[in-house]
């Protein structure tokens, strides 16, 4: 009889587990489905190669597209340097104590606020104290501070995997620590720093709160190089930022749905590139 | 000094003024939002500011009271947390303790999918899934009710069913990799003691991963907290008591719908609303801390 009523409960909840496990994977598989459904007619090669214009008659993203490059390329110019240079002095030179307590402590901070923060800061600082307004530069130093702990702890980790013989030889050879981290360090923790900086990419193309008061909401294709020169300084929405207003105050949900099957291609592209990379360097570290 | 000696300096000093970044970066965004977010503080008075419930910011007698906006974000996050976080417990324990490698990592990698979809995404399904349903229900719910404001579906429920999904990846991952840290003699000994593996699961393995799983209730928090696209989307425009069929606004929520045309005093009250979700947020990251320094301790993170 014990035995039997045991045996009830565990089935019972073996079966409640199934069906969360069930309930996570149908979501995703869900959400893939449903915007492909809705979203796929409206992609084709105009819509991601012109500006929705009632002049011409054209529905695109193309300038929605070229902000997020210039913003993805401004952003991680920046961050990058800095967060491999943090994840350096973490790893590399700082001893343990209060210093290296408070910069974890800050950089753990920092991961932890939340994106609309970070605009209403980068509009205040940023746009309003530096004069930058609501431009793509602004977007872009917002995102810096917001990627930069992504960045320094996967570099950290890529350090920390190179073995300490690496150093000692290198040190040993009579190279300097600069030489050192040169030459040696930092082609070895490569894979960790690029897996890092995609990830802060991924994070970029579907960042949307921090941006909406920051880079503004301008979606024109720069005209000439000049202009294009000139496009870090201009207002400039992003892909997620279009989606957003094309969905609440435009009111267009046939390009809200386009926008997210680009968005989605872009991010589970990025997602499993990443997977497929570490895979691969896990791989051929242990040969 | 040699002029290596020079480069080695060099080079140490850029890399310090790297890592120095991160916290100039936390000390100025802490200093902007408490300048920027008391000034309305003193002029509107903390207590009607904060425990003030009528939102009239563009009235000819303005009114600037955000406790439902304040309840609204912890009603929310409550909620949500309470659906959310045993959906992915179960899935955390299928993922570390029941899962064969192959539907395991088909499985792991949904999750870490799941987690990569941009919020608008999420707002944009729920406004088209989740807020029509709603609205049926609203529509069965109140339909004898003249009292009621209709909303389309666009409530608190709605952003509460949002808020849960959007936290799942978060719990899932953190308890998971908690749960398998757990050493294997623990359940070895539960075994032995004639207990069936769901028993070693939830008297052994989840206690022994206690610490770990409640970070991820804790990230979890913080997550839903600080999420704003994706439930301005779904929650409604209006500012109401947060009950489930309301449209309500919460912290994230009034910033984004309103920073973009506010001005004077209606615009400072947004930063105080920003003041405080921050305040929240550093609540939950200090928690979070002591969390993690107390699972260290205990030799399983």
């Amino acid at each position: 009889m014990a035995i039997n009523s045991r045996k009830i409960k565990d089935n019972i909840v073996r079966g409640l587990i199934y069906i969360c496990v069930g309930i996570s994977v149908a979501l995703l598989v869900g959400i893939i489905v449903y915007v492909l459904v809705k979203g796929l007619p409206a992609v084709n090669w105009s819509f991601l190669t012109s500006v929705t214009s009632v002049l011409k008659g054209t529905v695109g993203i193309a300038g929605n597209i070229v902000n997020t490059l210039i913003i993805i390329l401004i952003t991680m110019l920046i961050a990058t340097p800095i967060g491999v240079g943090s994840a350096i002095f973490l790893n590399e030179y700082a001893k343990p104590g209060k210093l290296v307590t408070i910069i974890e402590f800050a950089t753990e901070t920092l991961s932890g606020i939340p994106s609309i923060i970070f605009g209403l800061f980068g509009m205040m600082f940023f746009g309003e104290k530096l004069g930058f307004g609501y431009s793509i530069l602004t977007g872009s130093f917002t995102l810096i501070i917001m990627v930069l702990p992504l960045i320094t702890r996967n570099s950290q980790e890529a350090l920390k995997t190179i073995p300490k013989s690496y150093r000692d030889g290198a040190i040993g050879l009579g190279s300097g620590k600069w030489h050192m981290i040169r030459t040696i360090l930092i082609p070895s923790a490569m894979p960790g720093i690029i897996t890092g900086a995609i990830l802060a990419i991924g994070r970029i193309v579907g960042e949307s709160a921090a941006l909406l008061f920051t880079a503004g909401s301008a979606k024109l294709l720069p005209k000439g190089l000049e202009a294009l020169l000139d496009k870090p300084f201009q207002s400039g929405g992003t892909l997620t930022i279009q989606m957003y207003l094309s969905a609440t105050s435009e009111g267009d949900f046939v390009t809200a749905f386009g926008i997210a099957v680009v968005l989605l291609v872009i991010v589970l592209g990025i997602n499993l590139g990443t997977k497929a990379l570490t895979k691969h360097f896990d791989v051929t570290r242990k040969d | 000094m040699s002029k290596k000696a020079i480069i080695e300096k060099t080079a140490k000093g850029i890399f310090l003024i790297c890592a120095v970044i991160a916290i100039f970066a936390v000390c100025a965004i802490t200093f902007y939002m408490f300048v920027k977010g008391t000034p309305a503080l003193k002029e509107v008075g903390v207590f009607d500011l904060l425990f003030g419930n009528v939102w009239k910011p563009t009235a000819s007698e303005p009114s600037y009271g955000i406790l439902y906006i304040i309840l609204a974000s912890l009603v929310g996050t409550a909620f949500s947390i309470l659906i959310g976080v045993p959906i992915a417990l179960l899935t955390a324990v299928f993922l570390s303790e029941m899962a064969g490698k192959k539907i395991g990592s088909i499985v792991g990698g949904a999750v870490e999918l799941l987690a990569a979809i941009p919020s608008v995404i999420y707002g944009l399904i729920g406004m088209m899934v989740l807020n029509p349903i709603m609205y049926k229900f609203e529509k069965i719910i109140f339909e004898n009710d003249s009292s009621h404001q209709f909303t389309a579906g666009a409530n608190m429920l709605s952003a509460i069913i949002v808020l849960a999904i959007m936290i799942l990846p978060t719990v899932i991952s953190v308890s998971t990799s908690s749960l398998k840290a757990v050493l294997d003699n623990i359940r070895a000994a539960s075994f032995a003691l004639g207990a069936t593996k769901i028993q070693t699961i939830f008297k052994a393995v989840i206690p022994s991963a206690k610490s770990g799983i409640l970070t991820g209730v804790v990230l979890g928090i913080g997550r839903a907290l600080g999420e704003a696209m994706a439930i301005n989307m779904v929650a409604g425009g209006a500012v109401n008591i947060p009950l489930p069929f309301n449209s309500v606004r919460t912290l994230t929520t009034q910033i984004v719908s309103e920073m973009g045309y506010a001005s004077g005093l209606h615009r400072q009250v947004l930063f105080t609303v920003g003041l405080v979700l921050f305040i929240f947020i550093m609540i939950v990251n200090f928690i979070l801390l002591k969390a993690r320094k107390r699972g260290e301790s205990n030799g399983n993170k």
